[in-house]
């Protein structure tokens, strides 16, 4: 295998983008990223997108979005796996780069909720349709079975999960591309409108519109397109059950853990190495679950890091300095590749107000439906 | 939904058909070709019991459109006798009673109306035990 880099990046705000349809978001990042590379031409390009058939009635997006480029041509193909798509299409655009296939590849996520009237039920089909959401249960509902599962076997409280939210908000406040650039308090948390018992509006991330892109190439060639390449040191993906039901532990993910095992493997890094991460927040309870599975908490003890600031800026590890999806907000499709962004941003000295002194390795984890896929990268300053 | 697909899921909609594994003694529902514990491929049928305890719960106050007149309505996983576990509202009851270790039966009721011309679809709910 090749070693492999990310030299570009390109991203539209991500919000409630009235004016923007899926094509003018792809195209906005996309062509941003070239830009930043000063890249002529693509051997392939990957889109990570979850549903624009049920979102849009559009399939079919790789030629679709090749074509918006100018670049009816090149291999182009849509992934998919739900909520993690974005990261699946890096993680498709890496092997297609370290196995020497190809040498300039842009790896895209896009999605456009806000044309949609059925948002709850097109994101409910990434449960199991005749097990989960033929009950009536929602992607909040799931999340919020987990949430009872975590506060049953370890105590946690509806206020740990708050302070999660209150963290996110306070990074996503720093951040222009993020949909909400507000800081709230614990107490507007805690009062926020039930959604599915116990999670409240304020622990889920919003209905987004976005679309983020990379440009990847092989890292003996990356100094032709910048001169600070991250390096993608690993790429780790796996499975777990689908249904909540047929996991051994609720209140674990062991998708998570197998892609952040498989990840470490290859990079040669354990959790200790980590500098920064994003994880996926979908809702407040995914992130505590999420860095215990990762490693980066001991199991069970993920409920107290944020409320004791060791995820936030200046605590020991910082998480989600984007705001993650919670504040930056959740495009579905493209949330792994803004991710990755993140991690790029801040593993070369220019995340701004967010930056994490001395970042040298950085970590994304980014899950699909109630954690049944999930996918993990290791970054590295090069 | 269309019908046929309604009427595939009957066995274990109206039956909690299940399969035990004879290799590794895993009871899965509802029915499959490949054990998920060991991938053996011997099972044999089993009904499951029509009781269980929550295991984990949640109240929907947002729900998809076809279930928006019900909320706020409890959803949970039970645990039956046999070690099976599946999802069910838990109907009949005061919200907030439904939490881990309640006791609850299931029974056969109404889930939801489907399609233009409302098709009626059944399965279980689970009640707390009196
Ligand atoms: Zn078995």
């Amino acid at each position: 295998m090749r070693d492999v880099a990310i030299v570009a990046a390109g991203m539209t705000r991500f919000g409630e983008l009235w004016d923007a349809s899926l094509r003018d978001l792809f195209a906005e990042a996309a062509t941003e990223a070239l830009k930043n590379a000063k890249a002529d031409h693509l051997d392939a390009l990957f889109v990570g997108n979850m549903s624009a058939g049920q979102f849009v009635g559009q399939e079919h997006l790789g030629p679709l979005l090749a074509d918006e480029l100018g670049m009816a041509g090149v291999a182009a193909a849509r992934v998919e796996s739900a909520c993690a798509s974005g990261g699946v299409a890096l993680r498709s655009a890496f092997i297609e780069v370290a196995s020497g296939a190809s040498d300039v590849v842009l790896a895209a996520g896009v999605e456009k909720m806000t044309d949609s009237t059925e948002v709850t039920e097109v994101l409910a089909t990434a449960s199991d349709q005749e097990l989960e959401a033929y009950h009536g249960i929602t992607f909040p509902g799931l999340y919020a079975m987990i949430a009872r599962a975590h506060m049953e076997r370890w105590g946690t409280t509806e206020e740990d999960l708050s302070w999660v939210s209150v963290k996110n908000h306070k990074h996503g406040a720093l951040n222009p591309k993020a949909q909400f650039r507000s800081a709230v308090s614990l107490d507007d948390v805690m009062r926020s409108s039930p959604v599915a018992e116990p999670l409240r509006l304020l622990h889920c991330s919003p209905v987004s519109d976005g679309a983020a892109a990379v440009l990847v190439v092989p890292l003996a060639d990356a100094k032709r397109y910048t001169d600070r390449p991250v390096r993608i040191a690993a790429s780790g993906l796996a499975t777990g059950p689908m249904a909540l039901a047929s996991r051994k532990d609720i209140a674990f993910l062991d998708a998570v853990e197998a892609s952040a095992r498989r990840a470490y493997k290859m990079a040669g890094h354990g959790p200790a190495d980590i500098n920064v991460a994003e994880v996926h927040d979908c809702f407040a309870i995914a992130e505590i679950c999420a860095i215990e599975a990762l490693g980066l908490v001991e199991r069970g003890t993920g409920n107290a890091a944020a409320r004791k600031g060791d995820t936030a800026l200046g605590g020991r590890l910082p998480v989600n300095t984007s705001g993650g999806l919670k504040a930056k907000g959740h495009p579905v499709g493209a949330t792994g590749i803004a991710q990755a962004i993140e991690i790029f941003e801040q593993l070369r000295g220019e995340a701004g107000a967010r930056q994490v002194a001395d970042a040298r390795v950085g970590l994304t984890q980014n899950m699909g439906g109630s954690g049944a896929s999930s996918v993990v990268h290791i970054f590295e300053r090069v | 939904m269309p019908s046929p697909r309604y009427w595939r899921e009957v066995p274990a909609r109206f039956r909690l058909e299940a399969v035990r594994c004879r290799g590794c003694g895993k009871v899965v529902y509802p029915a499959r070709r490949v054990c998920p514990g060991c991938r053996g491929t011997d099972l044999e049928p089993l009904a499951l019991s029509r009781s269980g305890t929550v295991v984990t719960s949640t109240v929907i106050h947002v729900a998809p459109a076809e279930f928006a007149m019900e909320t706020p309505y409890a959803v949970a996983i039970v645990e039956t006798p046999e070690g099976a576990r599946l999802m069910a509202q838990v109907v009949d009851c005061e919200l907030p009673e439904v939490k881990p270790g309640l006791k609850v039966n299931l029974e056969f009721r109404l889930i939801r109306q489907e399609g233009h011309g409302g098709i009626l679809c059944y399965g279980h709910k689970a009640v707390p035990e009196a």
